[in-house]
């Protein structure tokens, strides 16, 4: 199972005009690991993250996401991923159960599929007396566990996390990883941005962008090693402190 | 102070940026300008009249021509049989038809006296009416010209002279209104909104919270939309003069007066809708439902208010573009001094002080 | 066909649940109706007359009662100074002097021709004409009294005289709100087509859900269907609430049929709905789309013939019209609820609308893009 890629990228790359947002990054994702992706702000993840999940088109370079090719064939990787973007994408204005129905429905789920799998994902979640309440009432945290499982209700191979756990308080972000480490157990390749150094310790291997490359990529273990300090805080600085590129 | 204009520059820069939004705001009164005074008109000309002529002899036939040669109408069509009259009308290929009939010759050369029909199609009444009235006109002085060598007894004669707008043009009354709009639409509509976006997207927290005292705030948000007010009252008065030729016949200082006391009654009230509202959409609809469209058809510049009936004639007295509208008609127009306007001037600056205590009061409330 | 279904829902439960947009579908076309039709009246009626009577005599007297007595003019005063009258004008309390000249009954009398003066405030010049072509057309008749008076009439008159009858179909009581409604309703739902639909497109890109969307499977149509189809009903919707309002409030009910009536509107809102989508395409704030859509319905409105007729407009205008849809709309309703005209006489109409509900949704079509 290790060897099994199922992202790779190789010399990706997007540019705005004369600004190189993400400047020929390289990596791969294997099968079932939990990829940290972890830059600053600005360092270009979230332009390399909407490249891979088909909403913006490399300006250069190749890249598959399940063996699809990110040029031509995004109908297909949006059809086996799950996306959950940093602003808070749920409608507010329908209800939870509204929410999980609507997603189920439009990648294609059965209506008895959707109807258990509901049932059984508000419970796991403690929701079941939030179930018609609308999504905008509810607290932010709740919200963003919410979305995670909508965002892997439909059974995807892949999910991307752009920053899912900004403003999160400390037990929430706890339960969040646990919901994270079962979907990976179920298989689902997990593919997470955070600036929670924390976080990166959770990771299977992490890799870090700095002015849109990717200067590091290993184990957390392997990279504080490799840096000779005792916390992924310390490598992140240490990468950090040769930023060009003001924050955005 | 410098931090005050450091607000008002920043609000320029958010104006400035989004080009599309600058060019609507400044071409609007242009584009209005240019419609309301070139396009919308009641004047005839040009219109279709089909003729049903039964009798087909020398003398009908000098009536069609007669009409024919008329600058107020064009021939659509030579109907054959009366089937036709109303399928013409139906499918709008004439406006009016004349309908002569059979007899109509011979009626003519032995009694003298003969019998036309003119048929209008009356869904549009005011045109009907004009049109019969602009046929019928004809017609008549065709009569009269056959009879030139015949004078006719106890003649009364008209003369009809058009005050202030000799050439009945429309401008005259649609640039105050015009004016009334484009003041409302910026300073109240975009001003309100703005503003209840900054609290919608929460930079209005982050702006509160800072040194400067929130009136400052809100007063620097609106700067931007009042200097583009002044540019639109300029634009509006160049080329009321310059292009449509309607004079300014008043003093030019009391016409500006009045319309930064105007400008200044719409800034409240957008303030007032911003501070009472918390979605850009419940802002947008009140300032149309609240604003623009009592605006646009209680002035009294599109409709006359005396047409209306009881109920509406009461309520055109809140709006306050109709108080305006009435102090610009007069200044600019009929060269009315402030003595004229003094009434319509108290009554607008009252509106104008309650609205501004108004919103002043729940802004208040609001940030306690 | 499973994924428009759940589109559908989603939009459907949205529209009902946010307040501000029932209240523009709801309230605004109420409110329009009900007031509009009122102010709108461009019907000229109560035209303030102020007259000048330097003759006092009994044919001045016999005028003026004929003329107070059409109904169409109101004596606001009556007076014997040209100064005092003057100052009514100026005062906005006269529209119209009538002067009548000293010695008008003698004149009249003996030399067989006298003369009359009026002075109208021409600063509405709709009403200042009007106006004095009704007082015309009734010193004409009073004319032809007095004549009748004098003159045994003869069997044979030495003058020709062409009579003219006139009729006025389809409006006999020449109601002009008759004329207005079908026109406010056209625009009602225009506008529910073609701004609302921009508004609700642009706020999704606002919150960000629509990149929740594109990252889905979901293919461009039917995320476009699952947008165009609820308003397509709202619009319908709204004019069927317009139709129940204008008869209930105006007694208006279609001379044609209401079938030609909704096949048109149909095919018009999918052309306003395209024009909506395309609006949306190219704004990327609410703010923007308002203003875009505020600035287009205004030139829609203004040059559609709903206020004044497109026959009089300059040919450069007239060319604007031509491009504009709600031309095409307020006059099929006029022809249909007003003429009783059939589904054939209004294809013309018909296709063109087409032509731009193909034009504009392949635009729009294309121009939605779902990555950047």
């Amino acid at each position: 199972m290790i060897n099994d890629i199922i992202i790779s990228a190789k010399g990706l790359t997007k540019k705005f005009n004369d600004f190189i947002a993400v400047d020929h990054i390289s990596f791969d994702v294997y099968k079932g690991e939990i990829f940290g992706f972890l830059g600053a702000n600005g360092a270009g993840k979230t332009t390399a993250i909407r490249m891979l999940c088909g909403l913006s088109l490399p300006s250069a370079g190749k890249a598959s996401v399940a063996g699809f090719d990110v040029y031509k064939q995004t109908e297909n990787i949006k059809k086996t991923i799950g996306y959950m973007s940093q602003k808070f994408s749920l409608y507010e204005d329908l209800t939870v159960k509204e929410n999980i129905r609507f997603y189920g429905g439009i990648y294609g789920k059965s209506n008895q599929f959707i109807k258990e799998k509901t049932g059984w994902l508000l419970q796991r979640l403690h929701l079941e007396n939030e179930a018609d309440k609308l999504v905008g009432s509810l607290p932010l945290g709740w919200k963003q566990k919410l979305a995670f499982s909508v965002a892997v209700f439909h059974e995807p191979r892949i999910v991307f996390l752009d920053e899912p756990t900004g403003g999160v308080d400390p037990v929430t972000r706890r339960e969040f990883w646990n919901l994270i480490y079962e979907a990976a157990e179920s298989g689902i390749t997990i593919f997470i941005t955070t600036h929670y150094m924390d976080e990166a310790e959770y990771c299977n291997r992490v890799s870090i962008m700095v002015d849109g490359r990717i200067d590091a990529l290993d184990s957390p273990a392997a990279l504080k090693q490799q840096y000779a300090v005792d916390s992924m805080d310390k490598v992140f600085l240490h990468l950090a402190r040769t930023a060009q590129r003001v924050d955005s | 102070m410098n931090q005050f204009f450091s607000f008002v520059k920043k609000e320029f820069f958010h104006i400035w940026r989004d080009k599309r939004t600058m060019f609507i705001l400044l071409g609007m009164p242009v584009i209005q300008i240019i419609i309301f005074g070139f396009a919308l008109t009641n004047e005839v000309k040009n219109a279709e009249i089909a003729v049903l002529d039964q009798s087909h002899d020398a003398a009908s036939s000098l009536l069609v021509n007669e009409i024919k040669a008329s600058r107020y109408f064009t021939i659509a069509a030579l109907l054959h049989n009366p089937d036709e009259i109303k399928t013409t009308l139906q499918e709008n290929k004439a406006k009016i038809i004349l309908v002569i009939p059979s007899s109509y010759g011979n009626d003519l050369k032995h009694l003298n006296a003969a019998q036309v029909q003119l048929i209008a199609d009356a869904s549009d009444p005011n045109t009907a009416t004009t049109l019969i009235n602009y046929a019928s006109a004809i017609i008549q002085d065709y009569q009269q010209r056959i009879n030139t060598n015949i004078q006719i007894p106890f003649a009364i004669h008209t003369q009809v002279r058009m005050l202030y707008n000799p050439q009945q043009k429309g401008a005259y009354s649609f640039v105050p209104g015009v004016m009334a709009m484009v003041l409302m639409l910026v300073c109240s509509m975009m001003t309100a909104i703005t503003i209840v976006r900054e609290k919608e997207t929460g930079t209005m927290e982050v702006m509160l919270v800072s040194p400067v005292r929130p009136m400052k705030i809100i007063i620097a948000k609106a700067v931007p939309y009042l200097l583009l007010s002044f540019i639109n009252i300029a634009s509006i008065l160049l080329l009321s003069v310059y292009v449509l030729g309607v004079p300014i016949n008043g003093s030019l200082v009391l016409l500006l007066a009045e319309s930064i006391l105007f400008t200044i009654t719409c800034l409240s009230f957008g303030l007032l809708i911003s501070s009472i509202t918390d979605s850009q959409q419940t802002a947008m609809f009140i300032s149309l439902t609240g604003m623009f469209l009592p605006t646009a058809m209680l002035s009294g510049f599109m409709f006359p208010i005396e047409n209306m009936p009881l109920a509406l004639r009461m309520l055109s007295n809140v709006v306050p573009s109709r108080w305006f509208y009435e102090i610009v008609r007069s200044v600019m127009i009929k060269g009315s001094g402030f003595e004229d306007v003094w009434m319509q001037t108290m009554i607008l600056l009252g509106m104008t002080l309650l609205l501004i205590i108004l919103a002043v009061k729940k802004f208040k409330i609001r940030l306690e | 066909m499973r994924t428009l279904k759940f589109l559908l829902q989603k939009e459907f439960k949205q529209v009902f649940r946010d307040k501000s947009i029932l209240r523009m579908i709801f309230i605004m076309p109420v409110m329009q109706l009900i007031i509009l039709p009122w102010a709108a009246d461009y019907e000229i009626k109560n035209i303030n007359l102020v007259v000048v009577d330097h003759d006092q005599s009994s044919y001045a007297r016999q005028l003026v009662s004929k003329i107070t007595a059409s109904g169409y003019f109101r004596l606001d005063k009556y007076t014997t100074s040209y100064k005092d009258a003057m100052k009514e004008i100026e005062d906005d309390h006269a529209d119209i002097i009538l002067e009548i000249p000293v010695s008008f009954e003698n004149n009249l009398a003996k030399t067989s021709s006298a003369n009359l003066f009026m002075a109208a405030n021409a600063i509405n010049g709709v009403k200042a004409g009007l106006g004095t072509s009704y007082l015309q057309s009734i010193i004409r008749d009073f004319n032809n009294d007095i004549r009748m008076q004098w003159i045994q009439q003869p069997r044979f008159d030495e003058a020709a005289n062409i009579d003219i009858r006139y009729s006025n179909w389809f409006n006999p009581q020449m109601d002009y709100k008759s004329f207005m409604v079908p026109g406010i309703l056209a625009i009602l739902v225009t506008m529910v087509g073609s701004f609302l639909a921009a508004m609700n497109i642009v706020r999704e890109k606002e919150i960000g859900t629509i990149e929740q969307i594109n990252v889905t499977p979901i293919k461009k149509y039917h995320f476009i269907l699952g947008k165009l189809i609820p308003f397509w009903i709202l619009g319908l919707v709204i004019l069927s609430i317009g139709f129940l309002i204008a008869f209930l409030g105006y007694g208006i009910l279609p001379a044609g049929s209401f079938f030609a009536i909704y096949v048109f509107a149909a095919t018009y809102l999918l052309a306003v709905l395209g024009l909506g989508l395309l609006i949306s395409t190219y704004s990327s704030t609410q703010q923007q789309a308002m203003l875009v859509s505020f600035f287009m319905m205004m030139i829609f409105v203004l040059l559609s013939g709903l206020y004044t007729p497109i026959d009089s407009m300059p040919e450069w205008a007239q060319w604007i019209t031509k491009f504009n849809p709600v031309t095409y709309f307020i006059e099929v309703m006029r022809m249909v609820v007003l003429k009783g005209s059939s589904l054939s006489d209004i294809r013309y109409n018909l296709f063109i609308i087409l032509a731009f509900a193909v034009v504009l949704n392949t635009w729009a079509v294309f121009s939605y893009r779902k990555r950047s």
